[in-house]
């Protein structure tokens, strides 16, 4: 009884979290006329003539390749670069360490917009503007501290003595790390890899400032639907559905390793 | 946990350091030359000291708009973290059910802050939004671009809405990192599972939700897109954050040398309470650990 009122109480709270998603998708399907005469629980013309134009219009399309391409980039350096760092909070003593892991969030703290313009020079200097390579680097001054303390966490909770114990089975460091020590946090690597993902996927601010053409974001491609004639709620809406598929589909690879997490790993 | 004191371990750092400094370090430092100068043009700068502090300071709508994000602030923690950590423990653990939670859950995260706005300003409206619509059929008039009560109360909906799946999400993984001894342990001394919760689940989570209490105050207190694309900052003043006042005068009145003084003490707020915060939890943890 008690484990049917749960689900119950569950199912409530996914109905009212997909409410906004489901209007979207709704809106999506209609054309901007009807949304705006009419209210209606479901499309009753379903067109595709939003999504037609996203997928046909180059401005549009190559807004979600650049997306995802500086979001993978980044995605993979920060958890390149982090692994081993959050290893080395969460096991070792040495000096700076506590200011050092600190300070890494600080950069999570600054408002951005007096930012974007010392940002924008930067990136001039090193000739990086409007490459895909600055905006993932860019990216990574707020995702890689959230990728050590996320991964500082998790490896925190796993005992030393399983480190001691691989040492002296005769592993190496890197050995011990990939073959021991990777399965026992693979829930942790899981949510920052997706937490990476999620959070370089809807910044604008960075991503506007340091692109133009080539390698413009999706979201601010979206900013251009407002024209002399008002917003085109439908076609928004529709590129709204289609930037939630990659980082679904990114959740959804990674959702084993969140849902088995430590009582899956060899100790 | 006692750790090994070894201060090689900072080669495993180093990469980490250069790749957050290279984006860090030198626009700060010029945002600090911002704070102090008056700029008129290329070359024409006048060092002015501490003047832009002393006047961003003295700015009451600066202190209004600084009171209003504490409030805005401390509900959002006050709402997301408990509810995070309950949706958490709902959450099936195996199976096709658990795969549906997770991928719904992290639907909302997933979309760009200013369509969420844009969605929401479709979604709250009284004529053609879903929830506009019910709350004006049950008999409430609804329209939150008069009332600031129900532009508050607009927004927290929507930043519930928007980032409690975060919460959850961490909370979530922060749980099936527990190995199933400790609960087969539990399980033998008959403990009840609001013990199991107080003894084992919550102090093996302070790790996650630190870093998702960390999260959330900075993210919320650093709020923009989503309030500024639903409300604009109105009805009058009424959600005029931070962040929206400091765009006010930098892009508004193009004031460089006042915003960027704003900004650094703005981020100095932050900075601070975030430090509060984390000592905080640090030293509650150890205590029940």
């Amino acid at each position: 009884m008690k484990i049917k009122k749960r689900n119950f109480a569950l199912v409530f709270y996914f109905i009212l979290l997909m409410l906004p998603i489901y209007w979207m998708l709704n809106m999506s399907l209609r054309t901007n006329a009807d949304i705006l005469s009419t209210f209606s629980l479901y499309p009753k013309e379903i067109t595709f003539a939003n999504y037609m134009k996203i997928f046909t219009d180059p401005s549009w399309y190559s807004g979600y390749i650049n997306s995802i391409i500086y979001v993978s980039i980044n995605t993979v350096i920060s958890l390149v670069t982090a692994l081993p760092a959050a290893y080395a909070f969460s096991r070792y003593r040495f000096i700076g360490d506590s200011q050092m892991f600190f300070w890494l969030l600080t950069n999570r703290m600054a408002p951005a917009a007096v930012f974007l313009l010392p940002f924008f020079q930067l990136y001039s200097t090193f000739g990086l503007i409007d490459t895909h390579i600055a905006v993932a680097l860019a990216h990574c001054l707020f995702n890689v501290p959230l990728a050590v303390w996320i991964l500082e966490g998790f490896m925190s909770g796993i005992p030393k003595e399983i480190d001691e114990t691989a040492y002296i089975d005769g592993y190496s460091f890197p050995g011990f790390f990939a073959m021991v020590f990777m399965p026992l946090i693979r829930s942790g690597v899981g949510v920052t890899a997706f937490f990476c993902f999620m959070f370089s996927w809807v910044e604008l601010l960075l991503a506007r400032t340091l692109t133009t053409t080539e390698a413009k974001p999706i979201a601010a491609t979206m900013t251009r639907t407002v024209s002399a004639t008002g917003l085109d709620w439908g076609l928004l809406a529709a590129a709204g559905i289609l930037t939630i598929v990659p980082g679904a589909l990114v959740i959804w690879f990674v959702r084993n390793h969140m849902a088995k997490g430590f009582a899956m790993g060899r100790v | 946990m006692n750790k090994w004191e070894d201060n090689k371990a900072w080669f495993l750092v180093l990469p980490v350091f250069i790749i957050v400094a290279f984006s860090a370090i030198i626009p700060l430092m010029t945002v600090v030359n911002y704070s102090i100068q008056d700029i008129f043009g290329p070359g024409e700068r006048v060092f002015v000291g501490v003047e832009w502090f002393r006047e961003v300071l003295s700015d009451s709508r600066l202190h209004e708009a600084l009171l209003k994000q504490f409030l805005f602030s401390g509900l959002v923690l006050l709402i997301e973290i408990p509810l995070g950590i309950i949706i958490a423990l709902m959450m099936p653990k195996k199976g096709w059910s658990a795969s549906l939670s997770l991928v719904l859950i992290a639907l909302p995260l997933l979309i760009p802050w200013n369509v969420i706005g844009t969605i929401w300003i479709v979604f709250t409206r009284p004529d053609i939004g879903l929830l506009g619509a019910t709350i004006n059929g049950m008999g409430i008039p609804f329209d939150h671009t008069s009332s600031p009560m129900q532009a508050w109360i607009t927004l927290m909906l929507m930043e519930v809405w928007h980032w409690t799946p975060l919460v959850a999400l961490l909370a979530y993984a922060g749980l099936r990192a527990i190995p199933e001894a400790y609960f087969q342990a539990a399980k033998i001394d008959g403990a009840s599972s609001w013990a199991v919760f107080k003894y084992i689940q919550l102090p093996k989570m302070r790790g996650v939700l630190t870093i998702a209490l960390l999260l959330r105050f900075m993210d919320s207190f650093l709020i923009y897109a989503e309030p500024f694309v639903l409300t604009g900052g109105g009805p009058g003043n009424s959600t005029t954050f931070l962040s929206i006042y400091l765009v006010k005068i930098a892009v508004g009145q193009f004031d460089l040398g006042p915003a960027a003084a704003f900004s650094l003490i703005y981020f100095l707020i932050i900075l601070l309470l975030s430090w509060l915060f984390y000592q905080v939890l640090q030293n509650v943890g150890k205590g029940e650990a």
